[in-house]
């Protein structure tokens, strides 16, 4: 056991932290995220422009091959740079889905030619992916999703509607799975494209999270047109294909960021209790001693999911782990910084909330990570299936053609449409 | 970066897990678990010529000189099998004080023999149903004589020497540690029942008991932290490697036991409960690596690291052993089932070198002091 680089990781590590430091500001205070610094339009045109010279100094893509403009390097030196930026402020939220599930799997999928194309401009923050998958009846069921996909011609027509789409506001293109086939059983009548967001009847509507804050889309498909050359994988192999994109998405999601351990054990140190500093009350203290455990169990165990790395091992579904532990301990954690300051814990405005109320917008945006990227549920199953080799569910809708199978409609709707 | 064992560590696991398979089967612990014998003699002069007991004593004192890495995949293969012996007892407890605090003289006497196995050694702290700390111990030295009683001494019955904590003539406010050979006058044992029959135990009573110090007399809690320390890393695997075993168990049983027409382990009440085990059983493990590093390094970080591995290893095994019993149905709470010797462990284990609350409150303890590790950058993959 030896926590030092190697001679070579040491020498890269030195090399993307002087470029950092050239490059890249630090944050103002802890937690500050590029958006709150840049605001919505300047965020995103210095975004492209922090892009562009990632790409340039050779950090935008450290292990893809260096015919498609990535660095030709090891999974362990991407690990190594991504310490070093979670140093800066930097853009997130912005290249993570293009660069992390489409592009790889329109390298999986897609034409040489269109390779050459899209990877470069992709990399250095031109054109910007977003991922159209989730729908209102399709969400932890993917392949419930009932977006039409019809052939006319050398075309397809698609009809239908995505949402939950991060980034569809910005982005260039997207990736979409489809129904060509609605007699087909659910998995077998899928198709999968990628698609021009700029097309004629391509419409996207911001949604309102629970936090205020705006990331996600609705995306709605009216009569646009894909050229069948845009077609990834086979007509009815739509499934196979996503799962292809997902696997790459259980990679790239990590841990859910916002307020931790030291940010509640501070606050536990600064707030009076009417027997004393709530640190020294043994309730606090309990909690406080779970969220440090937890916090260095997944700290370890990514140092673990390194040295796998490090040998050329893949790492497994064990890394779903730290999602399905950080989101929930986030969400904990901000509930409980709420009741150590009691009736002043209802404060929102970073003027008058400690550490500029960082615990309550983790309140109100530590929902969406228990549910985005795979919820909570979901991950658990899959820890069962593929780590711990647990028989899948009964399908009760697996051999059905798609179009008789029971869809309900007894969810009740939201009450904002209902005024 | 390398946070894994090294191929001779996976080597000794490989030879550790076969030896045990073999020799501390389910049958053979519960030959222990139902009978008067204390402990397995024959797996213990098993282990002892396989120079497990010396693992981590110096070859200077009759041991293999190996280092703690060692010592910690030992202790998790143990604590999959649930060896009945006094292993730890001797080896994390008694070994370590003396390595710890012993004096040449001290070292000479009683190491050769721990490193056989022929000596066992036990660790006298508890005294009844109360956390023990230097306020509150009630057996004396005076003299060099010992009086007072101690409850529970895991392997007290059948071990050779104790290293008890004791309040001292010298400074009665503060604690003192004492070696006493357990075959002299005034020692009197009895065994206690405990919630796990598959590791012995005694109450041990001193009534003017020879009794020498360990250490510098008055500075026995320092040095009674500093041991548990030590051992909370090894206890930590020990319980990882019960925790897997139980989870391992469970999912056995959820593959081939069919209801409703389906394998219980394809509906998700099952699934998820046993998705959480391995998400504890995983950071479990992951705290016990960091603490086997800070053991076998010495590092300032180790208070902080122990403390850590203890609690995520005390409730991760706990977890899988319950739920284990629960995946299991009506059978899992039957004697003939192997649930409760898991379940039984895993608070035993959990209480031996101090309650899951106590540890969470030291390790706060020593955040309060700055003892922290280097700030986790939550970007870092």
């Amino acid at each position: 056991m030896d926590f030092t680089d190697s001679p070579s990781e040491a020498t890269f590590r030195a090399d993307a932290r002087a470029w950092l430091e050239r490059t890249a500001e630090r944050r103002a205070y802890p937690g500050e995220t590029w958006k709150a610094r840049y605001g919505e339009a300047e965020g995103l045109t210095r975004a492209k422009a922090f892009q562009a010279q990632k790409h340039a100094a050779g950090f935008a893509a450290i292990t893809w091959a260096t015919e498609y403009g990535g660095r030709g390097g090891t999974a362990i030196q991407q690990v190594i740079y991504n310490q070093e930026e979670a140093r800066f402020l930097v853009p997130r939220g912005y290249f993570e889905i293009g660069l992390g599930m489409c592009i790889p799997t329109l390298h999986a999928y897609a034409t040489e030619a269109q390779k050459q194309r899209y990877t470069p401009k992709a990399l250095a923050g031109e054109e910007i992916w977003c991922q159209l998958f989730s729908e209102p009846a399709a969400g932890s069921d993917l392949a419930g999703l009932r977006t039409r996909s019809v052939k006319d011609g050398s075309d397809w027509l698609i009809n239908g509607q995505k949402i939950w789409t991060s980034g569809a506001h910005f982005a260039d293109y997207g990736i979409i799975v489809t129904r060509s086939d609605p007699k087909a059983p659910k998995h077998k009548g899928l198709t999968f494209f990628f698609l021009d967001m700029h097309a004629p009847g391509v419409e996207v509507r911001r949604i309102k999270q629970v936090s205020g804050a705006s990331n996600f889309n609705e995306v709605y498909f009216t009569d646009v047109r894909v050229p069948d050359t845009q077609r990834l994988g086979a007509v009815g192999q739509g499934w196979g294909v996503s799962i292809t994109t997902l696997m790459n998405e259980r990679l790239a999601v990590g841990d859910v960021a916002g307020p931790d351990f030291d940010e509640i054990f501070a606050l536990a140190r600064a707030v009076e209790l009417p027997d004393g500093p709530a640190i020294k009350n043994a309730a606090v203290r309990e909690r406080l001693a779970d969220w440090y455990v937890r916090q260095q169990g997944l700290r370890y165990t990514r140092f673990r999911t390194m040295t796998a790395l490090s040998r050329g091992e893949t790492p497994g579904p064990e890394a779903s782990i730290a999602k399905v532990v950080s989101a929930s301990k986030l969400q904990e954690i901000a509930g409980f910084a709420m009741d150590l300051e009691d009736m002043g814990g209802a404060v929102l405005d970073p003027a008058l909330a400690p550490m500029r109320a960082a615990f309550q917008e983790a309140l109100l945006y530590s929902p969406g990570g228990r549910i985005a990227g795979g919820t909570d549920e979901i991950l658990r199953n899959i820890i069962a299936e593929r780590v711990l080799g647990l028989p899948p569910d009964v399908r009760v809708d697996k051999d059905l053609p798609f179009d008789e199978l029971p869809s309900g409609s007894a969810a009740p709707g939201p009450s904002a449409r209902k005024r | 970066m390398n946070f894994a064992f090294s191929d001779e560590q996976q080597a000794l696991r490989d030879q550790a897990r076969k030896f045990l398979s073999d020799r501390a089967a389910p049958a053979r612990v519960r030959r222990i678990l139902e009978s008067d014998e204390p402990f397995d003699r024959e797996l213990w002069r098993g282990m002892g010529e396989l120079a497990w007991t010396g693992t981590a004593i110096p070859e200077s004192y009759g041991g293999a000189g190996f280092g703690y890495l060692e010592l910690c995949v030992l202790a998790e293969e143990l604590g999959r099998s649930l060896a009945p012996t006094p292993f730890s007892s001797s080896v994390y407890l008694a070994t370590e004080a003396l390595l710890l605090a012993g004096s040449a003289a001290q070292k000479r006497r009683w190491l050769p023999g721990l490193a056989l196995g022929e000596t066992i050694g036990c660790f006298a702290l508890a005294e009844g149903p109360r956390a023990p700390h230097p306020g509150n111990l009630e057996t004396v030295a005076h003299g060099g004589r010992l009086t007072g009683a101690k409850l529970p001494v895991a392997d007290g019955d059948v071990a050779d020497v104790a290293v008890v904590a004791a309040r001292s003539d010298v400074d009665a406010t503060a604690a003192s540690l004492y070696l006493v050979p357990l075959d002299g006058a005034g020692v009197t044992r009895a065994r206690v029942d405990t919630v796990d029959p598959t590791r012995s135990h005694a109450r041990l009573a001193f009534d003017g008991a020879a009794a020498e110090p360990l250490g510098e007399p008055g500075a026995g809690w320092a040095l009674v932290e500093r041991l548990l320390d030590r051992a909370a890393v090894l206890f930590a695997f020990e319980q990882v490697g019960g925790a897997q075993a139980a989870l391992d168990m469970a999912r056995d049983y959820a593959l081939g036991r069919f209801a409703f027409g389906r394998p219980i382990g394809s509906f998700q009440a099952i699934k998820h409960k046993l998705a959480d085990v391995y998400v504890a059983l995983e950071l479990a493990r992951s705290n016990a690596y960091y603490g086997a590093w800070a053991l076998s390094t010495d590092a300032p970080a180790l208070p902080v690291a122990a403390a850590t591995a203890r609690v995520a290893a005390s409730e991760a095994f706990y977890l899988a052993a319950k739920e284990n019993i629960q995946t299991h149905g009506g059978m899992g709470f039957t004697w003939e089932f192997d649930c409760h010797m898991y379940y039984r462990r895993a608070k035993l284990l959990a209480l031996t070198i101090g309650s899951t609350p106590r540890w969470k409150d030291r390790l706060i303890a020593r955040l309060e002091l700055g003892e922290a590790q280097p700030k986790a950058s939550r970007a870092e993959t």
